[in-house]
């Protein structure tokens, strides 16, 4: 799912000539548009910079799979149940991916986890949103797999090497996340008065929250520019906004429902999509944690983590004396 | 004969459309496929297959409420992922039970009332903690590879279908039941002490999978007699409580009857949450 638009970190003022010489290399690297390996020195605050983003993704994932795996149980059709295991699977298996690529920054999956847990790393807030009806899995899928699909598409080419190959293969899976979301809703639209109702609804609710996933408005998103140098971030917020807005305005006529924004049109003069001005002190106060969710995702994840301890120390004390075994033998 | 042209000789078969979800290798056999096959079972045939795919279908759910709950993610997405093959048995299986009755996959898992299912108790057991949920995996997926190794030889070809894909699957199911068992049961006293527990917990409800039935005997080469796999599951599960230093518990075996539609308390509410929306709005589709 999606990685929160933000970078910051800034390079330090003096380089030993060893640091210099790793600097000059990075930044010829950066303006070949080449990629930085693991183990290819780089800045401080690059390394920072992508830990925050990568692990805030992984994050992502992971509490991203708890609205979705509230339906599981009750998915109406056996094909839509076998549907939505697989693609919360994916999640996790996307989690995963990102959280080893951060670990090749240096920082090990325990570390990044306990910073989750605690409530001091940061994930999408679009998931602190609950999941209410059916029809929230269709538009989950395609609104909020479709804005992470935008934002990450130009990852597959950001200037880090384990990251950009990471999401080439995520890319793979949400867009078939985002076509089955789609399809959700289309069976939905297509059905019964109350099913449509529950369509339209679910696309209320999660309209204003996917457009707010790519961040806040360029004019308030001061450390985007770092993270554009780096090639980390190669469009604004506001660039992909736009991209994601229009793309869906397309798209919900397709399912003949329709958008909650009574601004929302395309200016032909600027050639640009015109949208309603979103609620960023909610956006705000979401990220800060009180949004409907917040609480329950990260006890969820703090329940599941205390209750597997035993389980985790157990599979470490027998790997542990199989070792021993080995050695004696 | 060009790629596109062996693409296309291939549409007919599993393989190359298979699962929307996952690809399996060899001839992977879809609820899809079973559902424009010609054959029909027969009542009894049908019978048996119902109580093959209630058995997957309510350890799939089951399972699955542990996704996003695991110990470590890797858990996560392997529970899920055999919730997900379970379920794909249960698809199958109740996908060409229903033909007998012009039902579909659906209308078997969702219209039927809790007295109509077929299930066994053991599959109805609450997850417990992870020890319970990997007991109760060691204790079906070894009864689950016997009987579906078996299968390969029924009579009914789709039956023996089925089972073919079942029984790979299955054979990791196995491993991993295995491995955990090992785990947990040599891992920490805590552990061993949680698996004891497990195996006193499941234990009551292991009699009743090798509890024949007229059935088995009316079906003669189509069906497996659950009892004649009683003393190889009885030799593979001890070996594997050996290696993990566990034993066999001296509890009280409970009376269950699944098989005749009596249920565990808990069946109910396994139903009351799946089937909900389903129910919310009949004659829809999804």
């Amino acid at each position: 799912m999606a990685a929160q638009q933000e970078s910051g970190g800034s390079l330090s003022a003096v380089l030993s000539p060893e640091e210099q010489a790793g600097q000059d290399r990075f930044n010829q690297i950066i303006a070949d548009d080449s990629r930085i390996e693991p183990r290819d020195w780089m800045p401080e605050a690059y390394r920072k910079t992508l830990t925050r983003q990568m692990s805030q993704h992984a994050h992502s994932e992971i509490i991203g799979m708890q609205p979705e795996a509230n339906w599981i149980t009750r998915a109406p059709s056996l094909k839509r149940k076998a549907i939505l295991m697989a693609k919360v699977q994916d999640e996790a298996g996307h989690g995963l991916y990102l959280y080893s690529g951060t670990e090749t920054l240096g920082t090990p999956r325990d570390v990044l986890n306990e910073q989750l847990m605690t409530g001091k790393a940061k994930y999408s807030s679009i998931f602190n949103y609950p999941a209410r009806s059916w029809a929230d899995m269709g538009a989950i899928g395609w609104l909020v797999d479709g804005a992470a699909i935008a934002n990450q598409v130009p990852l597959c080419r950001a200037s880090y090497g384990p990251y950009g190959r990471a999401m080439v293969r995520i890319c793979k899976e949400e867009s078939f996340h985002q076509r089955q979301g789609f399809e959700i809703l289309l069976e939905l639209a297509n059905g019964t008065q109350a099913q449509k109702k529950m369509a339209q609804d679910a696309i209320n609710r999660f309209y204003a929250p996917s457009l707010m996933m790519f961040g806040p408005p360029d004019s308030d998103s001061p450390n985007s520019g770092q993270s554009t140098a780096w090639k980390i971030k190669r469009f604004s917020n506001d660039e992909l906004r736009q991209r994601f807005v229009g793309m869906i305005a397309e798209q919900v006529k397709v399912l003949g429902l329709t958008l909650p924004d009574p601004e929302l049109r395309f200016d032909a003069e600027t050639g640009t999509w015109i949208h309603m001005e979103l609620d960023w002190v909610e956006f705000k106060a979401v990220i800060a944690g009180n949004g409907p969710c917040n609480a329950q995702r990260l006890q969820r994840r703090r329940d599941a983590h205390n209750e597997g301890a035993w389980v985790r120390e157990a599979a470490a004390a027998y790997a542990a004396k199989m070792a021993r075994k080995t050695e004696v033998a | 004969m060009s790629a596109h042209d062996i693409d296309h000789s291939l549409d007919s078969f599993g393989d190359a459309t298979a699962s929307a979800t996952r690809v399996t290798p060899g001839n992977a056999l879809r609820p899809e496929d079973i559902a424009i096959q010609q054959e029909k079972p027969t009542d009894l045939v049908a019978q048996y297959a119902v109580r093959l795919g209630d058995d997957a279908l309510i350890l799939a759910q089951r399972l699955s409420h542990w996704i996003s709950r695991g110990p470590e993610l890797e858990e996560d997405i392997a529970l899920g992922n055999i919730a997900l093959d379970q379920l794909g048995h249960a698809r199958s299986f109740l996908t060409y039970a229903g033909k007998a009755w012009d039902k579909t996959e659906d209308d078997l898992a969702y219209w039927r009332e809790e007295e109509d299912f077929r299930s066994l108790h053991i599959v109805e057991q609450p997850n417990g903690d992870f020890g319970v949920t990997i007991m109760r995996q060691l204790i079906i997926s070894i009864y689950q590879h016997l009987l579906y190794t078996e299968l390969l030889q029924s009579s009914d070809p789709t039956i023996a279908a089925i089972s073919a894909k079942a029984v790979k699957e299955v054979d990791y199911h196995r491993d991993h039941a295995i491995a955990w068992t090992l785990r947990l049961g040599m891992g920490t006293e805590e552990s061993a002490r949680r698996m004891r527990h497990a195996l006193a917990v499941l234990w009551p409800y292991v009699g009743e999978i090798f509890e024949d039935e007229e059935l088995h005997t009316a079906l003669g080469d189509v069906a497996v007699a659950p009892s004649t796999l009683r003393a190889a599951w009885d030799e593979d599960f001890a070996s594997v409580l050996s290696d993990a230093g566990l034993e066999v518990p001296t509890v009280p075996y409970a009376m269950a009857r699944g098989r005749r539609g009596e249920h565990s308390e808990h069946l109910g509410f396994i139903l009351a949450e799946m089937q909900v929306l389903a129910r919310k709005h009949p004659g829809a589709t999804w």
